[in-house]
């Protein structure tokens, strides 16, 4: 009773707030939006059972991308009503796509069945809660068996940090940079040069 | 009353429409249509740990979290380039991102 009670409000809450997300008029409150149904998302996650999986969302999602959205809209100096132009006039097409593609989705989800082989053919079973907790049943698994794909999704996260910072960075020509390979290089020949400066006479 | 496998699956499609409906409504705003493709992701994670809930299998979750790293990697650069993007044109209207003529 409990358990069905948190889904529909959580849910609710989700579909509300991705909603929102799409119309909301200022880029600041959709963003503000996404972190509301992420947070969401991650309360169905723990419903679910996989509460390794929701705490990694907020962290990942509310803690790092929403926020470089944030920083990304307000740092732009766009004219955000001006790119809402139009938002009525794809209102009925965007509608009729939706609304297919939802009754699609819908007549998937009621009409299949799973097949009994792939019930009884489980590829790693999830152990008793009591006994193992789901985050060291996910380090078990990930260490092992799909310890090629963990290194492949460290080796993607550092090209996209490296792509980042390489699409971003830029050097001003006329800013002065502290350079310390020749500030060590630097040697008493040259940096002083001893003048003899004769009595009563300037250089 | 029992929440099972049907009930997530359809909070998902919903939420999955919405991340389309989100890209069509907002065809001139680059910044809404990346975060209608992050509900996107975020609907096929929930099939994912929904599937995997019902299904008893870790996998489905594994699998979510490399979901997961993607969409993050896809943020970070979409981002990235929205901004080196504004810095040579000044602005972010889809329809003015036409210089390869495609």
């Amino acid at each position: 009773m409990i358990q069905a009670f948190f889904f529909y409000l959580f849910a609710a809450i989700t579909i509300a707030s991705a909603v929102m997300v799409i119309s909301a008029r200022n880029p600041v409150h959709s963003v503000l939006f996404l972190i509301l149904a992420f947070v969401n998302a991650a309360g169905l996650f723990m419903l679910a059972g996989a509460e390794f999986l929701a705490l990694i969302l907020i962290v990942v999602y509310v803690g790092a991308v929403a926020v470089l959205f944030l920083f990304v809209v307000m740092m732009l100096d766009v004219d955000f009503t001006e790119l809402r132009q139009g938002f009525l006039q794809y209102l009925p097409v965007g509608m009729l796509v939706g609304v297919i593609f939802l009754a699609e989705l819908i007549a998937v989800v009621g009409a299949w069945v799973i097949a009994p082989t792939v019930v009884g053919s489980t590829a790693s079973p999830i152990p008793d809660m009591d006994q193992v907790s789901n985050i060291e049943a996910i380090g078990r698994l990930l260490y092992t068996r799909y310890v090629f794909f963990f290194q492949a999704a460290g080796m993607v996260l550092l090209v996209a940090m490296i792509g980042a910072i390489v699409l971003t960075l830029r050097h001003k020509a006329n800013v002065k940079r502290q350079n310390i390979a020749v500030q060590v290089a630097r040697t008493r020949v040259t940096s002083i040069e001893v003048r003899h400066v004769e009595p009563g006479k300037g250089l | 009353m029992v929440i099972g496998l049907s009930h997530y699956l359809s909070v998902a499609a919903i939420l999955f429409t919405l991340g389309i409906l989100g890209i069509f409504l907002n065809r001139k705003n680059v910044i809404v249509i990346l975060m209608s493709v992050e509900l996107i992701l975020l609907a096929v994670n929930l099939n994912f740990v929904a599937f995997s809930a019902h299904l008893n299998d870790l996998m489905g979750q594994i699998f979510a979290l490399f979901v997961l790293t993607v969409a993050a990697a896809e943020a970070a650069i979409g981002l990235a380039i929205l901004v080196v993007f504004f810095r040579n044109r000044g602005t972010i209207a889809v329809e003015d991102i036409n210089m390869m003529k495609g």
